[in-house]
């Protein structure tokens, strides 16, 4: 019985969002008041019929209840109640209804915070996001139902894939999934500025902040999922450009542009119709990112078993996005306007720069994602392109742009001068020359990319202080204090993601570049040397658990004769999926490098196995980089004028809404 | 600068970027571009000798052969039709065993053996690699053509 109900509740979802996506729209056109009204409860009403339906699939999945078909498939009696839980969004059909279920949310989280918004605006929105959720809610009832019965209840399930039984299951994908689909909202921001022919400076200040925390999230989604795969998949990388990662990082590289162009809008009210542009493409390329998960157009451990009706399906969808809105902005964003003229040295012409570089890089890697596929659908034979194209062509596009981090914050809006801009930069660039010269040498051998990419992060750091210290000059210490205080949040938070940036950067070129490993066939007692430390394998055990059974190695690692760790590489294999074995890394971090061991295959009757072991420095600061990062997005949210209306709200001045002037 | 130059500077600067970009991009293709074969290709046909190629099929039964004392295996991977002598030095994938579909990237040797720097295998046990299916439907579309053809004196016109 609970799973119908959960399955009318769909129904009823996408009932409630074609309702919210027509009558706020025709209400803001038609200046009916009551009509907008009913889009903040249309909203909640939506969310809260999808959170009941997906309450319903997790009770399914808590209580064994095998009669659900993708309950049967994904979980089992013995899968541990975390996995359970986590296991909802384990496979097609849960995952696109915790989609539906953020979009929701977000949707919500629209209506609570757009009080300070014209009212014909946000209605607008919510109309636009009902949109979207009619989308995506159809994409579930029409193609992807999860509550689906079986004739024949199963005893047992089949358990969820062993690959997704690590606690990166339970994280990756929702804050994954709040990054994708919060760029619906900056979607709808666009549109809903683009109809109502308000395309201002106060419109970027109102998509701004969801465009931020958006970003946030995909950035921490996609960092997470790049940390889970280096600890899960034993081959010790983080990245592989694998086109599942491509399409969670298109977006993110638009989006990052989006940021930037949102900030020019916003303070200057140039690039208007760029940026609407821009939310338009970050928005299309989540869609895109869908097709590409569940359409099973490629192989990849995030590609789920599919049928074509979905692959079809989204392409349709997507085929209506972008045909609506590009039409909508055909007709719209001429009578825009060009917003304020800057001249050709100036932080606007940087920002532009940065917009540039990024649309191309986010184009290079789209090609090279697209273009097997499309060839394949063509017939035109299989092929694939691999890591070399992407490093070939990527890291030239972002050297040029991470450098002009170092330049961009001490630009002047409007019209700058280049020794303006560089006066304060010479001691930053002299401390960065000498870091790219000494830093790679401390590693052992000097090579360029660490030195380009040491000179680029140490210039990032220093641009920040040169722009801190004038402004927090004071005579004296509580002074200073005092000012630091009132500093700007919403610059504090440029520079302290850039700061997370330069330290993501150091971290990936000195693991890519001083990174060594061995594979080695060790017999228990053999010693393998690397990197100054010494690594001995004392032989693998047996180990039960919870619903698989482990081969345990143990491998002990000294420096210098003294103990620096134990560390336990594992190969599991669950009960339900004896043909699929599991590689465990184990992996000692420290700040300075990690020491990461896996087992590969038993070799002989000895006891030998075949085991990798890396030395990886720095690869801690590729993480810490990165919550930095997601932190300086949180500080330049919590910048005081985005609530200033909202304050002045609640101090009694009651707003009138704003009639609708078309 | 007068509004009108400044603009077209500003263009001038985002063609210089974009073909600079292309230009990065197609050389980059074309020497990146893993083009895929069958066993049955790589034999019939000319492979080139000196670039990346991917491989697929099924590691064929009772093949398969380690080297003592390194990390070196050889096996072989079959379409049904031909089969290839593959050499790897490190870890296979967890998925690897005979029988099972999987993808070698690497170069071809003019000795005929297969030096690959890449296995693949899916990550599930219910589904082989496309790339490895694929392999397998084009040499069983071989093998229904010439039975036709021999069953039939008429010759019967297949792409390929």
């Amino acid at each position: 019985m609970l799973p119908e109900i959960g399955q009318f509740l769909m129904v009823l979802a996408f009932c409630l969002a074609a309702i919210q996506s027509i009558l706020p729209l025709l209400g803001a056109q038609r200046g009916q008041l009551s009509w907008m009204r009913m889009a903040p409860n249309l909203a909640w009403a939506q969310f809260a019929a999808l959170a009941f339906a997906y309450g319903l699939l997790t009770y399914a999945f808590i209580y064994h209840d095998f009669s659900v078909a993708y309950a049967a498939s994904n979980s089992s009696i013995n899968l541990p109640i975390e996995y359970r839980i986590s296991a909802v969004w384990g496979g097609h059909e849960g995952s696109l209804l915790l989609w539906i279920l953020i979009l929701g949310g977000w949707g919500v989280a629209v209506a609570s915070f757009s009080n300070n918004l014209p009212v014909a605006m946000s209605s607008r929105v919510l109309a636009v996001m009902g949109m979207v959720s009619v989308g995506f809610i159809g994409f579930m009832v029409f193609t992807s139902n999860p509550f689906d019965r079986l004739m024949m209840v199963p005893l047992d399930g089949n358990d969820l894939n062993p690959m997704l039984q690590d606690p990166g299951m339970i994280f990756h994908p929702p804050l994954l999934y709040m990054g994708y689909v919060g760029f619906a909202v900056a979607f709808a921001f666009a549109m809903a500025a683009l109809i109502g022919g308000r395309l201002d400076a106060s419109w970027a200040r109102w998509s701004r902040p969801w465009t931020t925390v958006a970003w946030v999230f995909l950035t921490l989604g996609i960092a997470l999922g790049s940390w889970w795969a280096y600890a899960e998949l034993g081959w010790g990388g983080w990245w592989f450009w694998d086109p599942v990662e491509n399409a969670s990082f298109m977006p993110w590289l638009l989006a990052t542009a989006l940021i930037h162009s949102l900030a020019v809008t916003e303070k200057r009210g140039a690039f208007r119709s760029w940026t609407v542009m821009l939310a338009i493409l970050t928005f299309a390329l989540t869609i895109v990112g869908a097709f590409l998960v569940r359409s099973g157009v490629i192989t990849s451990v995030h590609a789920f078993a599919t049928d074509p009706t979905r692959g079809v399906y989204i392409l349709v969808f997507l085929a209506v996005v972008i045909g609506a809105s590009l039409i909508l902005y055909a007709w719209r964003a001429p009578k825009v306007g060009m917003g304020g003229g800057f001249s050709s040295w100036s932080r606007e012409t940087v920002l532009l720069a940065n917009n540039v570089l990024l649309v191309v890089a986010c184009s290079a890697v789209f090609i090279g994602t697209m273009y097997p596929l499309i060839i394949d659908a063509l017939g035109m034979g299989k092929m694939s392109v691999g890591p070399p194209y992407f490093n070939s062509v990527f890291v030239p596009l972002m050297v040029p742009l991470l450098i002009m981090m170092i330049i961009g914050p001490l630009v002047s809006w409007k019209n700058a001068t280049f020794k303006g801009s560089f006066e304060r930069l010479y001691p930053v660039l002299a401390v960065g020359l000498l870091a790219a010269v000494v830093w790679p040498l401390t590693m052992g051998e000097w090579g360029l990319i660490p030195a380009v990419m040491i000179f680029i992060a140490t210039g990032i750091v220093g641009t920040f202080i040169v722009d801190l210290l004038p402004r927090i000059k004071a005579p004296d210490f509580a002074g200073r204090i005092a000012k630091m205080k009132k500093l700007n949040t919403s610059w504090l938070g440029m520079h302290v993601a850039h700061v997370g940036m330069a330290i993501t950067i150091i971290g990936m070129a000195m693991a890519a570049s001083y990174q060594t490993e061995k594979d080695v066939r060790v017999a228990p007692g053999d010693v393998v040397e690397l990197a100054g430390y010494s690594f001995t394998f004392k032989g693998v055990q047996e180990v039960r658990g919870a619903n698989y059974s482990s081969l345990y190695g143990t491998v002990e690692i000294r420096e210098n004769g003294e103990l620096v760790t134990i560390l336990n590489p594992e190969k599991r294999t669950y009960d339900k999926h004896q043909g699929m074995p599991m590689t465990q890394a184990s992996i000692d971090r420290s700040v300075f490098r990690d020491l990461y061991v896996s087992l590969g295959d038993p070799v002989g009757t000895t006891g030998a196995w075949i085991v990798r072991v890396y030395y990886k420095p720095f690869m801690t600061w590729l993480w810490t980089g990165v919550i930095i990062m997601s932190v300086g997005g949180i500080l330049a949210i919590s910048d005081r004028r985005y609530r200033v209306k909202i304050k002045r709200r609640l101090t009694g001045r009651k707003e009138e809404p704003q009639a609708v002037v078309d | 600068m007068k509004a009108r130059s400044k603009r077209l500077v500003l263009i001038g600067v985002i063609i210089v970027a974009f073909g600079a970009a292309v230009m990065l991009v197609l050389n980059a293709f074309q020497e990146n571009l893993v083009f895929f074969h069958t066993p049955t290709e790589v034999k019939e046909r000319e492979v080139a000798y000196d670039r990346q190629i991917r491989i697929g099929g099924l590691v064929e039964k009772g093949t398969f052969k380690r080297e003592e004392e390194t990390t070196t295996v050889t096996f072989n991977v079959t379409d049904g039709e031909s089969s290839i002598l593959v050499s790897y030095t490190g870890i296979l994938p967890d998925l690897f065993r005979e029988g099972q579909g999987i993808v070698a990237e690497g170069k071809l040797l003019t000795s005929g053996l297969f030096v690959a720097s890449h296995v693949f295998a899916k990550h599930d046990e219910t589904y082989m690699p496309p790339e490895a299916a694929e392999a397998l439907k084009r040499a069983a579309e071989k093998a229904e053509a010439a039975a036709q053809a021999t069953a039939k004196p008429i010759p019967v016109e297949k792409g390929e």
